[in-house]
């Protein structure tokens, strides 16, 4: 039973990844054209900034930012959370 | 000793010291026309501050560098970020409204290649400051307090 159920599994994740890796795009094909073409063709217009990696960060994709400097902050608060316990004891 | 380490490093981390700071200040800088930006920035700034934990130990540098100033300073560049996000909520949430606007860091940048002008990105070279702020001192206060706490960890 056990063996079937792990083969049954082995047969459905190759035959996703065959499949996947059949209908995969050429490769370094940009996933979506447009949007690339738009970024590159505007940023300098739109952003006046020579760097378009930036300008997608912190302005076409600012609120993802946001999330990341949370994601920063409450790993800090984290650390001096735990941290400060052990300081408290000593005292 | 008290976790300080030889002469050899404490002598090398007074001559790098002051380089990392200076290139990692560049990058924040110069996020917006180079490769980088305040992310990078911050964390390049964060190693020099990490270094001269490691090098010093924490205990050569109780009184330099002081943590709660590092957590207040870490605040300020997250509130100045939100803020900087939320000047252009006329528009959108993130809208760039000082950019081509002649403010501050506000002229327009000529279209297509060139060498790349300082006084361009609207708000983003504001908010690369912003978070470079925050990385830099956010990462600082983490090794600080996590070496501090490890050594007294040790001693007890």
């Amino acid at each position: 039973m056990k063996k079937a159920v792990v083969f049954s599994a082995f047969l459905f994740v190759a035959a996703f990844l065959i499949l996947a890796g059949a209908q995969m795009r050429p490769f370094g094909a940009p996933t979506s054209p447009l949007m690339d073409d738009y970024f590159i063709n505007h940023a300098q217009a739109e952003v006046s900034a020579n760097n378009v990696v930036t300008s997608i960060v912190f302005d076409y994709r600012g609120f993802d930012t946001l999330g990341e400097a949370t994601v920063l902050f409450s790993a800090v608060v984290g650390v001096l959370a735990l941290f400060r316990k052990l300081r408290e004891d000593e005292r | 000793m008290n976790g300080e380490m030889s002469v050899i490093v404490r002598t090398i981390t007074r001559f790098v010291y002051g380089l990392i700071v200076v290139f990692g200040f560049y990058v924040i800088m110069h996020g917006h026309l180079t490769p980088g930006g305040g992310f990078q920035g911050g964390a390049v700034v964060a190693t020099a501050f990490a270094l001269l934990i490691v090098a010093f130990g924490a205990a050569g540098l109780k009184g330099k560098l002081n943590d709660h100033l590092l957590q207040s300073l870490e605040e300020v560049g997250a509130l100045a970020f939100l803020v900087l996000g939320f000047i252009g909520i006329g528009t959108a949430f993130f809208y760039n409204i000082i950019a081509n606007s002649g403010a501050v860091f506000g002229s327009p940048t000529p279209i297509g290649p060139n060498p790349g002008f300082l006084n361009t990105g609207g708000t983003l070279p504001w908010m690369n400051w912003a978070v470079g702020l925050k990385v830099m001192t956010g990462l600082a206060s983490v090794v600080l307090v996590m070496l501090v706490g490890a050594r007294e960890e040790e001693e007890t």
